[in-house]
């Protein structure tokens, strides 16, 4: 009942908050200079006023600004997302072709950080004053501070170019033609460099707040308490140390979760992965208005579904949030 | 890949035996090429941009085909005849050739793609149709253009970019811009268009109905998307891509994997377009304004260095308005060499007093934006205050269209004759605002405009040639733009698919004749 409440108020934000995302992104993206008919244009290496005009009618930017944002909201009501100018193909189809790929990954590198970064933090925070935990956290602050795209391409380089053990883009083998297990083979081999490459940086964040949040909680009376009634130590690490610190990394999960759909620009493109990120980045650069208020759109509202989400984890994890929720 | 090693080696050993006998094509085998970046659709015709061109070169045909000297081949047409006036061009079609659907090709197809559909649709054909007076189908072989005055490049405007031939069965009467036959192209083309799966690949498959005997050898080209450069070089370093195409990787990058093993490079397959890279000089205001600022530009800037340096030495500095691939160059005009102090005595005569102006590098990667600085060095040793402002694509576009710039960088296509590709850059009819590739720099001069007029209806050639002789004359002298380079577009490839470039517009319909030697 209480969690019916809660999410039927925080959908109900949600739209709110989503209705005005899609206008104050509308307004955003016509104070970008360019217009998307002179790029179109311009990459046929000739084009005259005739083309330029049928252009820009056929998308409707000859009409006002009022207009074309009256058609647009309008449109979005009617859960219509328009024609992606560039490519003639109705957004909608175009962000769900993309969808699984992105989802697949950033779903991958999101477990994969999560679990490594938090199994390498708890082992650091066992292993406070020896010499592995000391590597452990230097190592998670070497990929922390390391550019991301230098990462990929050096993985790239060493895996791929060097020792050829997997397979430097693509989400999988173009003319192979596998099926069944083959293809889910063959996918997940092509997914190992990216999601890697991914999951580092976070799984270099959950490590060091893993730790510092454990540590921090081993401090704490009741953990002196369960020590004082005998329990075995690593029920104590388990069961309240990090339980109770478990806590700042759900609200950081919860951040990258939100950052699935946008958050993977360079690797989808280093990796050549057919997903969202590049999507969006190519409708950015060739000023392709619908595709990217589109895409903007399923992110915004994927940062909604995962914000309410991380509440309701973190009235499971500690259940004194839900009674000041409700 | 999972080949067997001794499979492999003897293979390796084949290879090395048939060397000797490469003039005996192999059939099949599939080539593994990019295209960068995606293209938005592959109707040519309704989209003539480069990474369409390239693919569906292979898919659609023109009449013609054009040698590396730009001489037409046939193609769709077999043979024409020009009239001794120059205005009435008969072209005999190709018998027994089928679209992809297997609807037969006719002169009809012809009238339509030109008269109605290209009419409509594409702004460089339109260019050429505007001295066609009317297009007639004799018979279902034959048809017959007639000019409104003799036009000297008409015989070169009849490539697939161009005047591509669409299937009038599946486009007459329709909104051919929402046509259901758009998402799978169908021409006569060597290819067909088999899938395309959106960011990854398209795959073009061989047309074993093909008109012309025993082509084409492969059994399909799959044009990779990689839309990381690096990641581009390291797909050709690590053997999954066979044939980069120009522009693919950077520069810097070329040196390197061209010296691979069984690595081979090409320069050929350009001369069609013939890429010339210029610098917008506004000639509206500002210093740029003044005819002796822009000559000192041309002193301060040291080409060859860019050409050695950025280009890997491919390439050609050019002589003024006229590359070397187009016609009718004069080679009498005296070069701007890289002369410092001739540009400072240039810049103190006008009394130019240090006003800043900016430079707008082409934002189409590393190797431009490294130029821009090359450039921007040699300016400021000569005593021009120049800054940088760099934008993305969209960005560049809108500050050329509204003439907001100084100096920026660009590069156009020639198509073989000046009439079709550099006329433009400097006709004062020209001049609209709101695009960035017609007379962006402003350039009015009426002799310029009678003589480049003139010259393209003179007829015969040598007509053509003394008017263009004085036209560039003319040019050289008030350097309305900068001529940087006719830039070089390597493509490179393994050295076991033969037979790759075989025409002007190389890989765009390169795959026809090639085959793999494996």
């Amino acid at each position: 009942m209480v969690y019916a409440r809660l999410i039927a108020m925080r959908l109900f934000k949600a739209v709110i908050v989503l209705f005005l995302i899609v206008i104050f992104n509308f307004l955003l993206i016509q104070m970008a200079p360019g217009d998307p008919a002179a790029i179109l244009a311009g990459q046929a290496g000739a084009a005259d006023q005739e083309f330029l005009n049928q252009l820009r009618e056929r998308f409707g930017l000859d009409q006002p600004m009022y207009v074309q944002l009256w058609r647009y909201v309008s449109g979005i009501a009617m859960l219509d997302f328009g024609y992606s100018y560039r490519l003639g193909v109705p957004v909608f189809d175009l962000i769900m072709d993309r969808l699984p790929a992105t989802l697949l990954l950033t779903g991958t590198a999101f477990v994969l950080s999560l679990v490594l970064g938090i199994v390498a933090g708890s082992m650091a925070a066992a292993r406070v004053k020896k010499p592995s935990g000391s590597i452990i956290m230097a190592l998670a602050l070497v990929f922390y501070a390391t550019p991301l795209f230098w990462v990929a391409l050096m993985s790239v380089v060493v895996f791929s170019v060097y020792l050829g053990w997997l397979p430097a883009y693509g989400l999988y083998t173009v003319g192979a033609d596998h099926t069944g297990f083959a293809l889910m083979l063959d996918v997940a081999q092509h997914l190992v460099l990216p999601a890697t490459t991914l999951a580092l940086f976070f799984m270099a964040i959950y490590t060091r707040m893993t730790r510092t949040s454990m540590l921090d909680a081993a401090q704490q009376d009741y953990v002196k308490t369960a020590r004082a009634k005998g329990l075995k130590p690593s029920i104590i690490q388990r069961r309240h140390v990090l339980r109770n610190a478990l806590l700042p990394i759900i609200t950081l999960a919860g951040l990258q979760a939100g950052q699935m759909v946008g958050g993977a620009i360079l690797t989808e493109t280093v990796f050549a992965w057919p997903g969202i990120g590049r999507l969006m980045f190519e409708a950015l650069e060739q000023r392709d208005y619908n595709l990217l208020l589109g895409i903007f759109f399923f992110s915004a509202a994927l940062v909604i579904v995962f914000n309410i989400i991380t509440d309701l984890v973190y009235s499971l994890a500690d259940p004194r949030i839900k009674k000041g929720a409700a | 890949m999972k080949k067997p090693l001794a499979l492999a080696i003897s293979a390796a050993a084949l290879a090395f035996t048939s060397a000797a006998l490469a003039d005996d094509p192999k059939e099949g085998g599939v080539v593994n090429t990019i295209i960068q970046p995606e293209p938005p659709g592959l109707v040519l015709g309704m989209v003539q941009n480069a990474p369409t061109r390239t693919v569906a070169g292979n898919i659609y045909e023109g009449l013609l085909r054009y040698t590396t000297d730009l001489e037409p081949m046939p193609q769709l047409a077999e043979s024409w005849d020009v009239s001794d006036d120059g205005r009435t061009y008969t072209f005999h079609l190709r018998e027994g050739v089928t679209w992809h659907d297997g609807e037969p090709f006719t002169a009809d197809d012809v009238v339509f793609s030109a008269d109605v559909f290209h009419r409509e649709l594409n702004p460089s054909a339109r260019a050429v149709l505007q001295h066609v007076e009317s297009i007639e189908a004799t018979d279902d072989h034959t048809v017959v253009f007639t000019l409104k005055q003799p036009f000297g490049p008409f015989l070169l405007s009849f490539e697939a970019g161009t005047f591509t031939m669409v299937p009038e069965h599946l486009y007459a009467g329709t909104d051919f811009r929402n046509n259901e036959h758009n998402d799978h192209p169908i021409g006569t083309g060597p290819f067909k268009f088999d899938n395309w799966e959106r960011g990854t690949v398209i795959e073009l498959v061989k047309n074993e109905e093909y008109y012309e005997d025993g082509l084409p050898y492969l059994d399909g080209v799959n044009w990779h998307v990689i839309p990381d450069g690096a990641s581009r070089a390291v797909a050709f370093e690590n053997g999954t891509i066979d044939v980069l195409p120009s522009g693919t990787v950077e520069n810097f990058d070329i040196p390197r994997l061209a010296e691979m093993d069984n690595v081979c490079m090409t320069e050929e397959g350009h001369e069609y377009f013939s890429p010339f890279a210029m610098l917008w000089m506004n000639n509206r205001e500002g210093p740029t304004a003044d005819k002796r600022f822009r000559q000192a530009v041309m002193y301060a800037m040291d080409r060859e260095f860019a050409k050695n340096v950025l280009w890997n030495g491919l390439g050609n500095v050019p002589l003024s308005a006229f590359g070397s691939n187009a016609r009718f160059q004069n080679d009498d005009l005296e070069p701007y060499d890289y002369n410092p102090d001739r540009a400072r005595e240039l810049l103190d005569e006008m009394g130019y007093d240090g006003e800043e102006i900016t430079i707008l590098p082409l934002p189409y990667g590393e190797t431009w934006t490294r130029w821009a600085e090359a450039v921007q060095q040699n300016l400021r040793e000569v005593g021009i205050n120049v800054e940088t402002q760099a934008t993305d694509v969209g960005g560049w576009n809108q500050r050329l269209g509204d003439w907001d710039y100084d100096l920026a960088f660009t590069y156009l296509y020639q198509y073989g004759d000046p009439a079709l590709g550099i006329s433009r850059t400097y006709l004062s009819d020209n001049i609209a605002k709101g695009s960035p590739w017609n007379n962006v720099e402003g350039y009015e001069n009426e002799r310029v405009d009678e003589l480049f007029n003139e010259a393209a209806t003179a007829f015969p050639d040598a007509e053509r040639e003394k008017l263009y002789g004085e036209v560039q004359e003319i040019l050289h002298e008030d350097v309305p733009v900068g001529w940087l380079m006719e830039l070089g577009f390597p493509t490179l490839y393994r050295c076991d698919v033969q037979n790759l470039v075989t025409s002007g517009v190389g890989v765009n319909d390169g795959f026809k004749d090639a085959w793999l030697d494996r």
